[in-house]
């Protein structure tokens, strides 16, 4: 659907140097979670060393912000900075598709 | 209650809707429990379906409900049944109803791997648990196809949830697109097997149709037609108007038609509770027939419900007044209401469910439908028999007197057009023009009365001031006489009556004449015999007096003579003096 990875998006230049901030949603630690969890991290250690920070949020344990957030897929993850937002769903094995869509083979410079 | 008695029968338990006729179709409802599929085309109803079934479980059988839109938000929802009088928002605060809309962005669901639906299972269980629902609506769960790419995990998960939906027993409705050439697009009959509701939006000669079906219905007797149904100002009803069986109860009451010559022909009138049709072609006086039989049972203080599909309520109180019918009063008690709209109005359908619903509210004990015939202007002739068949069957059901009017045409047999609703009609009162010496004049007679020993005469009648009245029957050599030459029999009829009497007077007067004169013959004769009665006294008084005479001067001879008396003198001594 989008095609937006042709194009370097504008604020991904100044975004190199600033922290970016994931927000995964997972219920329980189920493999899906699990492996999500560490997909994540291998890409974000590779393309934004200590650049990143990553919020895990077990749904099971607060299912109100499975309404509030509105999620329906589990993972989901959620780029909540840089602007603007993005959202993948799940569990990151496809690894080229979730740098396209998260923006972050843009950061390796 | 019925709910209780259908589920013992079925076996299965039974979720009442409330929807008006539909709990009627399914035996009690939808199954409790289990999902519920509702699937048809665009703006066929499906929403409004699922939304009401909400609705009146929370208001009418203290069930909340949770109410999950993956098209429309919440605001917009809610907007769109206010105009039913759902005050959704009230519901809402009062923590009866919760409605989450589940935004499906497709932008927002690129996959990168494996994934499931959890997200909203547990959406699901809090708005479930968090108000206690017994009633969960999915407003339509395949707009999620639209949103992900992975087909065959949505499927996966949605076998899932319907699984899920049963395994915390709430009763579930689903709606969904139908497809081109399966019940859904996504085949979602598949996954929800115990109960499947077609519903169907159709446009006939511009006249749309709403009709509901019940595809499947596991484990459950279900009506198997299609079935109209509408959705209007106070929400969906279907109307289950074939009735299934023919058993309803047969009064023994007769009432009046109003026309006190037309009760005597068909034996005390028509009993109640059955359909009487009046048939005949234009200006026959159908019309005025039926006015009477509404004005009869307004003055009985029953009410009546008066469908005219040509007339408006003023003309026909004009009209009627013209023939000294004044039915105003009655419509001021409002024990006579009117009912006009063209039939072409809105499609057979519509007709039949407004009818419905104006019969449940109102109640009549009479209701008049003038003239049928238009319906077959409003759809063809085999739907508008259809529609009669219900109606019919309906008023039966409710013990209501149906007048039926119908309109034949000119030319044809008058019998042939009405065929195919003759078989519904229990009494068939047929009024036609006689045509007879130059002039037309109205006739009526009565072609069939179920279970009455009817009049099997023409009758004419006429319209003037004091409404419908009857002629005296005139049989000529070429069948009823009516108008002039019913008059001119009459003429003849009393000049021959006329004669009669004379005649009659005149013998009289012989007879008079001869017992005089016998009379004076008789005086005359007595008088001759009084005369010589009189002579022959006076005779025989002289006779006597003379032989006592004679008896005497013997005796003073004899002692005279000191003669010792010998006894009576020989009879013919005393002669010779």
């Amino acid at each position: 659907m989008s095609s937006d990875h042709d194009v370097p998006a504008g604020p991904v230049a100044p975004s190199t140097h600033e922290t970016w901030e994931f927000r995964l949603y997972v219920a329980g630690q189920r493999p899906k979670s699990l492996k999500a969890v560490e997909n994540l991290t291998r890409m974000c250690e590779e393309y934004l060393p200590g650049r990143y920070k990553i919020e895990v949020i077990d749904l099971l344990k607060d299912p109100r912000l499975a309404k509030e957030d509105e999620i329906v897929a589990i993972p989901t993850l959620v780029r909540k900075l840089p602007d603007p937002m993005r959202r993948v769903i799940g569990d990151l094995s496809n690894v080229e598709k979730a740098l396209v869509r998260l923006e972050l083979r843009l950061t390796k410079t | 209650m019925a709910d209780n008695k259908t589920s013992e029968r079925t076996g299965i338990a039974k979720a009442p809707t409330g929807i008006h006729g539909l709990d009627e179709i399914t035996g009690g409802g939808l199954p409790q429990g289990r999902p519920t599929l509702i699937c048809g085309s665009a703006g066929c109803g499906k929403t409004l379906l699922a939304m009401e079934f909400l609705v009146r479980g929370i208001n009418e059988y203290g069930e909340p409900g949770v109410f999950f839109t993956f098209e429309e938000t919440a605001l917009e929802l809610a907007q769109n049944v206010r105009s039913l009088g759902f005050d959704l928002e009230e519901l809402e605060a009062r923590g009866r109803i919760a409605i989450e809309h589940v935004r499906i962005d497709r932008d927002e669901f690129e996959e990168t791997g494996e994934f499931d639906l959890e997200g909203l299972f547990i959406r699901l269980e809090l708005a479930i648990d968090s108000i206690g629902a017994k009633r969960v609506v999915l407003d339509t769960i395949e707009t999620l196809f639209g949103g992900l790419d992975n087909e065959a995990i949505v499927r996966s998960e949605l076998r899932r949830l319907f699984r899920w939906l049963k395994d915390k027993g709430v009763t579930s409705v689903i709606t969904a697109e139908r497809g081109e050439w399966s019940l859904t697009r996504q085949g979602l009959e598949e996954y929800v097997s115990d109960c499947v509701i077609l519903l169907d939006h159709r446009v006939n000669d511009q006249t749309s149709i709403r009709r509901l079906r019940i595809v499947k219905y596991r484990g459950s007797a279900h009506g198997t037609n299609e079935y109209p149904f509408l959705i209007d100002a106070s929400g969906f009803s279907v109307l289950p108007l074939t009735s299934l069986g023919l058993d309803n109860q047969a009064s023994n009451e007769r009432i009046s038609t109003g026309i006190d010559r037309l009760d005597v022909m068909l034996g005390g009138g028509p009993f109640r509770g059955t359909s009487v049709l009046l048939s005949g072609t234009a200006g026959t006086g159908k019309s005025s027939i039926a006015a009477h039989f509404a004005e009869a049972s307004c003055r009985r203080g029953e009410r009546c419900l008066y469908y005219s599909f040509e007339e408006s309520q003023s003309q026909i109180l004009r009209n009627m007044r013209s023939i000294g019918l004044d039915l105003a009063p009655w419509v001021e008690q409002k024990l006579l209401s009117f009912v006009s709209v063209r039939p072409t109005l809105y499609g057979l359908e519509m007709h039949l469910a407004t009818m419905h619903k104006h019969i449940c509210a109102l109640e009549p004990q009479l209701v008049v439908v003038d003239p049928i015939s238009n319906f077959v202007t409003a759809g063809s002739a085999r739907e508008a028999h259809t529609m009669l068949l219900r109606l019919v069957d309906f008023l039966k059901t409710r013990q209501t007197t149906a007048v039926f009017v119908s309109l034949t045409s000119g030319g044809g047999a008058i019998e042939a057009t009405e065929q195919n609703i003759s078989s519904l009609i229990d009494t068939w009162i047929l009024l036609r023009d006689i045509e007879l010496g130059g002039e037309r004049n109205r006739g009526l007679h009565v072609l069939k009365s179920r279970g009455t020993a009817h009049s099997n005469q023409v009758r004419e009648f006429v319209l003037n001031a004091n409404g419908v009245e009857f002629r005296d029957v005139y049989v000529g050599p070429e069948g009823v006489l009516t108008g002039s030459m019913r008059l001119a029999q009459e003429a003849r009829e009393r000049a021959v009556a006329e004669a009669r009497q004379q005649k009659i007077a005149s013998k009289r007067r012989e007879l008079d004449q001869k017992r005089q004169a016998l009379e004076a013959q008789i005086s005359a004769l007595r008088t001759g015999f009084e005369i010589a009665e009189d002579e022959l006294e006076l005779l025989i008084a002289t006779k006597e007096a003379a032989g006592q005479q004679f008896l005497d001067d013997r005796s003073d001879m004899a002692h005279s003579r000191h003669a010792d008396n010998e006894g009576a003198p020989p009879a013919g001594s005393g002669e010779n003096t």
